[in-house]
């Protein structure tokens, strides 16, 4: 581990075990904050290990989520709520592994068509299966808190990292960023490109299986247009890049405004989230190409780059 | 003996186009062997069908006896063939070193960690370019750029090297450099297959030649001999004259 990393370490946990101590200092409604950025804390930075290096931009995150959710929505009424949680991780992970090796061969375009579609398919699936069953919705009934609840995102969100974290130094790690610099060289140098694409788009599929499978408890009634929400898909696109993908901790950074931000405009028009979710992606993509990871990191060249003439 | 590298009745069709059109050659252990021909007459397309590039229309390709034609690249990269390209290709995010590792830590012959930097480290050193190991490759020149891409072909440790027109683009000086880097190379026993224009690179550098002319091979043998052959002369001319200087 180099001292870089050593100060990464420690600051990532100082600020885990900060933020894990939420709950005890404020409100209900800073809570309820507080589970959203958690949330799209997992589901964004999950989503930037995959989309980051690859390009590949996917807009699965919704239809993993909702999986989760009614893994949890069902298998509550079998076992005990905490087995959920790992069985929706391996669903979410082996339905990105079949989306993955099915499209991932494709280009860009067709992964991101094909992944929207996705969403959509579990969600008439499901629905047909309520009315073949008769059943309208489900209820999920726990003894949850919201303060459990974002205590297990906090924890995710923390799994995420690490997993980011040792994946970077591993030979895993190094064979997507130099697929992501150049695929034809990757192959050229012995690396199995396709492989390395289906295991890292796993992870986001496990983490946004796992976050929907938590969040079951907080929604009481699941139905399929809650839990498969195409605009969670968007969001999480949006965040990722708003924050930038080129470091791991980016994510988080566009999250935690964006969280705010979308307070604001869903509580002054909530009629029209749609259209400035819409106008917030063209502004983010047009004016921050690489994020606030890119603003700063050009700030800090800017700076050097000073001291080195002065 | 059972050569390194063999093909037979390779061929590659692109819609009408016959860019390789059953080719059959050789390459024996420690061989140097030169792949020239005038331009679009499918040197390119060959190294792109040996190292899986492209797949063929037709045709065997084999690496020590076993068919590796149909394999993709990847696969072919780690049985031991490894490629630099005609436009170099690089890795821009990564450093010197860490471009070199890429071939040390993924190529034929996989290392990891201390011992896939020092594989790397070695190889840049063979090349010339140890001291730049920590820059960025933006801030290479040509030639060193093609340092890099030669040394992460190197860093697997492959059994043969195809170079796609290595030495195109070098001025004066920086030619004989990279003359004597390949002919380092040849010494230190590496089969290798050269793509090139430069004639005294290829008379210096190639024991033997394979001509190429609108994808067919025209003429095959010790590279005097086949240098002098009418009817490669008159391929040549048909185009340009090869260049002497
Ligand atoms: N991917 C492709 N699709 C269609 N045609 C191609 C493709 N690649 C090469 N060709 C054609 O095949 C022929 C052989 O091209 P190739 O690049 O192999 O020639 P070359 O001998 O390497 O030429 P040069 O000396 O200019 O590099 C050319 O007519 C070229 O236009
Ligand atoms: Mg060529």
């Amino acid at each position: 581990m180099t001292a870089r990393d050593r100060r990464g370490v420690t600051i990532g946990v100082l600020l885990f075990a900060l933020a894990a101590l939420l709950p005890l200092a404020s409100d209900s409604y800073f809570l309820s904050i507080g589970v959203t950025i958690a949330m799209y804390t997992a589901l964004a930075t999950s989503w930037a290990l995959f989309s980051g290096p690859t390009h590949y931009i996917s807009l699965a995150t919704a239809a993993f989520f909702g999986i989760g959710t009614y893994t949890t929505g069902i298998g509550i009424e079998y076992m005990p709520y905490w087995l959920t949680l790992p069985i929706a991780a391996v669903i979410g992970a082996v339905l990105a592994a079949l989306v993955g090796v099915a499209t991932l061969r494709l280009s860009g375009v067709y992964f991101v068509i094909f992944t929207l579609g996705l969403a959509e398919l579990v969600r008439q699936i499901i629905t047909w299966g309520q009315n073949v069953s008769g059943a309208k919705g489900l209820y999920v009934l726990t003894s949850i808190t919201e303060e459990h609840i974002y205590w297990q995102l906090t924890g995710l969100s923390a799994l995420v990292f690490l997993a980011g974290f040792l994946i970077w130094r591993s030979r895993l790690g190094f064979a997507v960023r130099i697929l992501g610099d150049d695929e034809e060289v990757a192959r050229h140098s012995g690396i199995h490109t396709a492989r390395v694409k289906v295991l890292l788009f796993m992870i986001p599929g496990a983490v946004a299986a796992v976050t929907g499978a938590i969040l079951a408890p907080r929604y009481v009634y699941i139905e399929p247009a809650i839990a498969f929400t195409p605009m969670l898909s968007f969001q999480v696109v949006i965040m990722a890049l708003l924050g930038g993908t080129g470091r791991l901790w980016g994510p988080v950074v566009g999250v935690i405004p964006f969280t705010f931000l979308w307070e604001a405009i869903s509580g002054t028009f909530p009629n029209q989230t749609t259209l400035l979710l819409g106008l917030s992606f063209l502004v983010i993509v047009y004016l921050l190409p690489r994020g606030f990871v890119g603003l700063i990191e050009e700030a800090r060249g800017r700076v050097s780059r000073r001291g080195a003439f002065a | 003996m059972t050569p390194v590298l063999s093909l037979r009745g390779a061929t590659k069709r692109f819609g009408g186009l016959v860019a390789v059109n059953e080719l059959d050659f050789d390459v024996a252990e420690h061989e140097v062997l030169g792949l020239i021909g005038p331009n679009g007459s499918g040197k390119s397309t060959t190294l792109n069908l040996i190292s899986g590039a492209l797949p063929p229309t037709a045709g065997t390709i084999s690496l020590r006896g076993s068919v590796i034609s149909g394999l993709p690249a990847q696969d072919i990269a780690r049985r031991g063939v490894a490629r630099t390209f005609q436009l170099v290709r690089l890795l821009p995010s990564m450093t010197v070193l860490e471009n070199v590792m890429a071939g040390a830590v993924f190529g034929h012959r996989r290392r990891w960690g201390h011992d896939a930097e020092a594989q790397a480290m070695r190889v840049l050193d063979l090349v010339g370019l140890s001291r730049r190991a920590q820059a960025p490759v933006g801030s290479l020149t040509y030639i060193d750029t093609k340092r890099v891409e030669l040394a992460r072909t190197l860093a697997g440790e492959p059994k043969v090297l195809l170079l796609d027109e290595w030495l195109a683009g070098l001025n004066p000086t920086e030619l004989e450099e990279g003359i004597a880097l390949i002919r380092r190379l040849r010494d230190e026993g590496r089969t290798i297959i050269l793509v090139e224009h430069v004639m005294d690179a290829i008379r210096s550098l190639c024991d033997r030649c394979v001509v190429m002319s609108s994808g067919s091979k025209i003429a095959e043998g010790e590279t005097e001999e086949v240098l002098n052959d009418p009817g490669v002369i008159e391929a040549y001319l048909g185009v340009e004259e090869p260049a002497h200087a």
